[in-house]
């Protein structure tokens, strides 16, 4: 359904997108996974004929989307990760006016929106004006403004930026029921459970190249039986030596830093955990906490790339 | 075209849901244009002054020499008038004639001989204070058409002595009538008694009301009224309109940083219908705000605006030029801040240049020619055409001014637009 090949796109001297290449199958999750400035909001860009790339090509369906995107807008919806909704708008009527835009009028528009509010649980807020509106619904009444029209393909950029974990829960389960009903869907975040809950397949993204792709099973077999052994540390401590000592112990694999913690990639962390506790005290580093963590997709961001996932 | 009018519906909406923005766009003007009136004294007083033309340039000639030719050489040169005209009087009606075709002069006034005796003819004349009127004398208003608001005013206040004039011969004719019929007086005196009543009426007793009276048109029966409401109404709403053309053209940017822009992008239309429809938006909201301007004057301050079709086009011609001044600035800023400031920056500029404030007549003819770059100025001679009776057919050149104005720009700014990379990037 999404076909993207040697996708790439700069902005003056910087690569956003390098030379990408994937495939998305028709009635499938397909999650890009990367940190901040990886690339897949520039990705999305392309693929919602928003960008044109420097080079390369990708098709949704059949049509191409530089060279037909107005075949290409008419089968896609897009949620982006910013709020999109005109604030001085009720909610309904935002979701009138977008869904006048892709074409929808009359008895199925209300039709649709009375369900699509429903659906993301804003019905009784339905006449108020979006400023009024809470985060958690703004998102929401962002996700239902992408799907009014019901598209064959659903981009979802990062959808659960900054919102409650009421509402955040109340969107994942709403995209798991939009697959089912057959929607394709491309979700792009930077949050390894949110890709492993509802992808059938991640890619994952690191300063514009793709540098794995797979089922989560596959991509996991990457790592082996490795865990990962989080160290946290008391605020305002400088861990670049310790990193430097851990790195040379045996059986570490990778380290990572993310804010005030250590990510120690390690192949047995029953063998390694003591060792290393041992180490912090030697560089009278006062551990906060200390939790092993099995192989996930950020165990094979770590290993892949030597950085955490929210560097 | 659908997707287009519901762009142009939904930016309706949101401008007209913006308190701040309706304070600005309506409310604003409307409370400029009453502060100013009731400081020019349009509202009873006579003690302010004028907000409107002062010193206006008109040359008098006076070849009657009579009582009334001198009465209204007397108003011309009234102290109450200082600030408004600024007379010369000479003898020669040719040399009057040549100074304003070369633009010395806004008008000339001609009185010509005989003009007191046509309107109180001597007791030897035929039909005098009988039922028979006597020859028609008419003093010549010759008009500099390059400064119709000028000639407008010195018109206003030569209809309101005639006016005077007209009333105090019908009254001296039937009073005096009258008092022969009675044997009051006898008919040798009804000369005497006849001018004493027709000068005591022609007397100006309060100069306000020479700018606020204007006398009957020739061929019309319905009194046209011009004072200085109507110089400063139209002023103001075309100073606003500006107004309203920027900030409509900077919700194009306002739009890209709320990201419904990009949002706008890709759905199943055109960034040209886009475009369009954000500029109708634009354009609808300055007609709404002309219309409810004019309206809103119209009821509450009794102004008459003059032929209705003339006003609706006009209206509908100068937001067009305003609107495509709009999307100009909208194309080359690249943020809401600058379009705000550039925009505010303009409609000074403008308001300046196109007679909102000052009247240009009185300017040099640098800036004279250079106020027409703006939508301002030849809206103002427009409104001031029709507010002194003129036709459709006679703000021709104003509208045709107008839309190429508002053509032009949009074309400009349609191709800045179409090139703007900054605009569309996410």
């Amino acid at each position: 359904m999404i076909r993207v090949q040697n996708l790439t796109k700069c902005f003056g001297s910087l690569v956003a997108v390098d030379n990408l290449s994937f495939e998305v199958n028709e009635g499938e999750i397909f999650s890009l996974l990367g940190p901040n400035g990886a690339g897949k909001t520039t990705t999305i860009s392309i693929l919602s004929t928003l960008l044109l790339p420097s080079s390369g090509e990708a098709w949704i369906g059949a049509y191409s989307v530089t060279r037909q995107p107005l075949e290409v807008r008419r089968l896609i919806g897009v949620v982006p990760q910013e709020i999109a909704l005109y604030q001085d708008l009720s909610g309904y009527e935002n979701l009138w006016f977008w869904g006048q835009m892709y074409g929808l009028s009359g008895a199925e528009l209300r039709r649709r929106i009375v369900e699509t509010l429903e659906q993301v649980g804003l019905s009784e807020k339905a006449g108020q004006k979006v400023r009024t509106y809470s985060g958690g619904m703004k998102r929401r009444l962002n996700l239902a403004a992408g799907l009014l029209h019901r598209p064959r393909v659903l981009f979802l950029d990062e959808p659960t930026v900054g919102i409650d974990p009421q509402s955040r829960r109340a969107i994942l389960d709403f995209i798991k029921v939009l697959n089912r009903e057959g929607m394709t869907i491309l979700y792009t975040t930077h949050y390894m459970e949110e890709a492993q809950e509802l992808s059938h397949r991640v890619g994952i993204l690191d300063y514009g190249h793709l540098i794995a792709i797979g089922k989560q099973a596959e991509l996991l077999q990457q790592v082996g039986e490795h865990d990962t052994v989080v160290l946290s540390f008391e605020d305002e401590v400088d861990t670049a030596p310790l990193l430097e000592v851990l790195q040379r112990l045996p059986g570490v694999v990778q380290v990572g830093r993310e804010d005030q913690s250590l990510k120690v990639l390690a192949t047995t962390s029953e063998q390694i955990l003591p060792l290393v506790v041992a180490r912090c005290l030697e560089h009278q580093l006062r551990l906060r906490s200390v939790e092993i963590i099995e192989p996930n997709l950020e165990t094979v961001f770590l290993k892949l790339t030597g950085r955490a996932l929210r560097d | 075209m659908r997707p287009i009018l519901l762009i142009a519906l939904k930016d309706l909406i949101l401008i007209f849901r913006d308190r701040a923005m309706l304070l600005m766009i309506v409310i604003g003007p409307f409370l400029l244009t009453l502060g100013m009136g009731l400081v020019g004294g349009r509202f009873g007083g006579s003690g302010g002054s004028s907000s409107g033309p002062t010193d206006i340039p008109v040359v008098v000639v006076n070849q009657d020499g009579e009582e009334l030719g001198n009465a209204l050489v007397k108003v011309l040169d009234s102290p109450e008038l200082d600030d408004l005209l600024a007379p010369t009087f000479i003898s020669d009606p040719d040399m009057a004639k040549q100074w304003v075709n070369e633009d010395q002069m806004a008008a000339a006034v001609i009185i010509p001989p005989g003009f007191t005796r046509s309107v109180f003819p001597s007791a030897g004349e035929a039909g005098a204070w009988g039922l028979v009127p006597s020859s028609e004398v008419s003093i010549l208003l010759y008009a500099n058409p390059q400064r119709p608001n000028s000639v407008a005013i010195v018109e206003s206040i030569l209809r309101a002595f005639l006016f005077r004039v007209e009333k105090g011969r019908i009254l001296g004719w039937t009073t005096v009538a009258s008092l022969v019929l009675h044997g009051e007086i006898q008919p040798e005196q009804a000369e005497v008694v006849g001018r004493a009543l027709g000068e005591s009426l022609a007397r100006v007793d309060n100069p306000q009301d020479l700018i606020r009276v204007v006398a009957l048109e020739a061929g019309k029966s319905e009194a046209t009224r011009v004072d200085i409401m109507t110089a400063l109404a139209p002023g103001m709403a075309l100073l606003f309109l500006m107004f309203t053309a920027t900030y409509g053209a900077r919700s194009l940017l306002a739009e890209r940083r709320q990201q419904t822009l990009q949002r706008l992008m890709i759905t199943p239309i055109t960034p040209a219908q886009i475009l369009i429809g954000k500029g109708i938006g634009v354009y609808l909201s300055g007609v709404i705000q002309q219309v409810l301007l004019i309206g809103a004057s119209t009821l509450l301050f009794t102004l008459r605006w003059g032929d209705f079709w003339g006003v609706l086009v006009l209206i509908l011609c100068a937001s067009f030029a305003a609107v495509g001044w709009g999307l100009l600035i909208a194309a080359l800023a690249r943020t809401p801040g600058q379009v705000a400031s550039m925009g505010s920056a303009l409609m000074l500029v403008f308001g300046l240049l196109g007679g909102s404030f000052v009247d240009l007549q009185n300017l040099s003819p640098a800036i004279y020619w250079l106020s027409r770059i703006t939508p301002n100025a030849w809206g103002m001679d427009g409104f001031s055409i029709l507010a002194g009776g003129g036709s459709l057919a006679q703000i021709i050149r104003p509208l045709l001014a107008l839309i190429f104005m508002g053509g032009g720009l949009t074309a400009v700014a349609g191709w800045l637009l179409a090139r703007s990379r900054h605009l569309l990037q996410a």
